[in-house]
């Protein structure tokens, strides 16, 4: 591999790295707090992709259909988690086996609304060509991606380390029943997360879009990369979401490059690897006894 | 009568009308009771370990899968004796349990149901690429009834059935005798506590692991008869909303009884034919039966028949024997 290659190959592996961690973020962050995988995180991410072709093709805006279709799922996830979460109260591998049924009625309803064929989003027209670097092009677009990722990641940092909000989360993460005594409402951070978890995820399908469209299919497929990365990167914090995306990200990139018919192989590795050698991901808190 | 001669008599009725059913079923009918029968034995074998182990897979079509795979490449290059290729495809779901087994028994719940679904979801991918060996998505096709080394044949759906139902008796023999036996009690402490069957000694990693390769057994069994039967097969038969239909079967009919999958099994078939006349939207239903099973009928029918018997039993009786299964 030629150096400029390489070095696209790289930001390649940055920028899906980054998208994936939009959806690894909530995904970690539901679980840290409320101790449940919510399986329907992938669908989440697809409805996204639907919602803002659909937006983009009334409007022709790409910020429009990105805040429009993010916002419109974390209404989703707040009316799944007000509606069906709270009747199952402390019921952890109940309210999981409910999202999994999620993914189904999703899945359908999206087949129903846009049918079976696969679409694309279309690149903004402020995003398009590429750049020149050592020689080789590279996409504007997928510069995009990365900066907006890393804006995602260091908003939520902030977010969760110097706003009050934040803090509650982060010490329910730590110890509910504390938190509890101390005469939060920890319920309403529940909601909270689930619809910014939402939020993000759908961001990220309008997000991917123009790069990975929008298929039957992509819901699960998403999903389980983002199982991935949070088995690698370890569950409950913001960093082993971070960390695990890159590295699955760089590692999907490089073996589709390297060995393309059996790429899909080596995320299945690198996570038996850790599962061998440290079973609770690479920075993981949660300690599995 | 006494309860125990009545369920008796029960069990009796239950088998005689199995026997009759090719008399008095059309084609159809028997074709979909042999289905019923077939994914009885894979429900029975996921509950082995929902129900009775305490671990919730999400990737128990890949046991279905591997077996019929198994069968269908032998199959495709000549090789159709029922009693080579049974065994074939049994050790191949037992190999992939054995090994699967060491992974995803490493991490416990929440790690437990995302690598599960993870590695499920692998093995869907490789029979999709596979091409050479898998047929890719086009799957394996035009696979013949078995030979069973008798002047009978299996073309006619009326020896299929009783060879389905032979297995399906066998089966449900087999693992009612496991979980009364000792091992499948200190099985059934582990779902309980984990923790307390440790400090009492017993090496609870190695109960789960041979629960794991027991459930992956029998639902190989179910994949060899589910290939024979269908003719076909292809990367959808290993995928996760196949898993997802089983494990829905299993709390529909009740977990923690192996009879109460097998009635979870007919359930939802009857429900998919009956939906399926009407509308396109099967998986939509799938999801909403799902969800109000998770809401409000978590126990499945068998459990809230047990426990209306409970209250009949609590009303007539004094309080006597409280086992029953």
């Amino acid at each position: 591999m030629e150096v400029a290659q390489f070095i696209i190959q790289i930001l390649n592996g940055l920028s899906y790295g980054l998208l994936l961690f939009l959806l690894a973020a909530g995904l970690s962050l539901i679980f840290g707090l409320m101790g449940i995988i919510n399986l329907a995180h992938g669908s989440y991410y697809m409805l996204g992709a639907y919602l803002g072709l659909t937006i983009m093709k009334t409007s022709a805006n790409f910020i429009l259909a990105l805040v429009g279709a993010a916002t419109l799922v974390a209404l989703l996830g707040l009316i799944m988690e007000r509606v069906f979460f709270r009747g199952l109260y402390k019921q952890e591998l109940d309210q999981v086996l409910l999202t999994f049924g999620f993914i189904y009625i999703f899945m359908d309803l999206a087949k129903y609304l846009w049918g079976g064929t696969p679409r694309s989003l279309p690149t903004p027209p402020l995003l398009e060509g590429s750049l020149e670097i050592f020689g080789a092009a590279f996409p504007v677009y997928r510069l995009a991606l990365i900066v907006s990722g890393l804006a995602v990641a260091l908003l939520l940092r902030l977010f969760l380390e110097k706003t009050r909000t934040g803090m509650i989360i982060r010490a329910g993460v730590d110890d509910k029943e504390m938190v509890t005594a101390l005469a939060i409402n920890i319920k309403l951070y529940f909601s909270i997360i689930f619809a910014l978890g939402a939020f993000l995820a759908a961001f990220g399908g309008v997000m991917g879009g123009p790069v990975i469209g929008a298929y039957p299919g992509l819901d699960f497929e998403i999903l389980v990369l983002a199982l991935a990365v949070v088995v690698v990167g370890g569950l409950g914090t913001l960093r082993g979401a971070f960390w695990g995306s890159i590295l699955v990200g760089f590692i999907d990139t490089f073996s589709k490059a390297l060995f393309p018919s059996f790429s899909m192989l080596t995320i299945y590795i690198a996570m038996a690897l850790i599962l061998i050698l440290k079973p609770s991901g690479l920075l993981g808190r949660m300690e599995l006894s | 009568m006494t309860p125990c001669t009545s369920s008796r008599l029960l069990r009796l009725v239950v088998i005689l009308i199995l026997l009759v059913l090719p008399f008095v079923l059309s084609s159809y009918g028997l074709s979909i009771f042999t289905k019923v029968l077939i994914f009885g034995i894979l429900a029975m074998s996921l509950d082995i370990l929902i129900g009775y182990t305490g671990l919730v897979s999400f990737n128990h079509a890949s046991f279905l899968g591997i077996s019929a795979y198994t069968v269908g490449i032998l199959a495709v290059h000549g090789i159709n004796n029922f009693w080579l290729t049974l065994p074939a495809g049994i050790i191949a779901a037992l190999l992939l349990a054995m090994v699967l087994g060491l992974l995803v028994l490493r991490s416990s719940d929440a790690y437990f149901l995302m690598i599960t679904l993870a590695f499920g979801q692998m093995l869907y991918a490789l029979a999709w690429r596979w091409r050479s060996l898998t047929g890719g998505d086009d799957g394996l096709a035009g696979i013949p009834r078995p030979e069973i080394g008798l002047p009978i044949s299996m073309n006619d759906y009326h020896n299929f059935y009783y060879l389905v139902l032979i297995f399906f008796g066998l089966s449900f023999y087999a693992l009612s005798k496991f979980i009364r036996s000792s091992l499948g009690r200190s099985i059934i402490g582990v779902r309980e506590s984990e923790s307390r069957m440790q400090a009492l000694g017993y090496n609870t990693w190695a109960l789960k692991y041979l629960a794991y390769i027991v459930a992956a057994g029998f639902a190989g069994l179910a994949g060899v008869l589910f290939v024979y039967f269908n003719g076909f097969i292809s990367p959808e038969d290993l995928s996760w909303s196949l898993s997802g239909m089983i494990m829905l079967m299993v709390i529909i009919g009740g977990a923690g009884t192996l009879i109460g999958p097998v009635i979870g099994v007919g359930v939802i078939f009857i429900l998919q034919n009956f939906i399926s006349a009407y509308t396109e939207r099967w998986p939509l239903f799938i999801g909403i039966i799902f969800v109000i099973c998770v809401m409000y009928a978590r126990n499945g029918i068998v459990g809230y028949l047990l426990k209306l018997e409970a209250k009949r039993r609590r009303c007539n009786e004094s309080p006597g024997s409280k086992e029953h299964l």
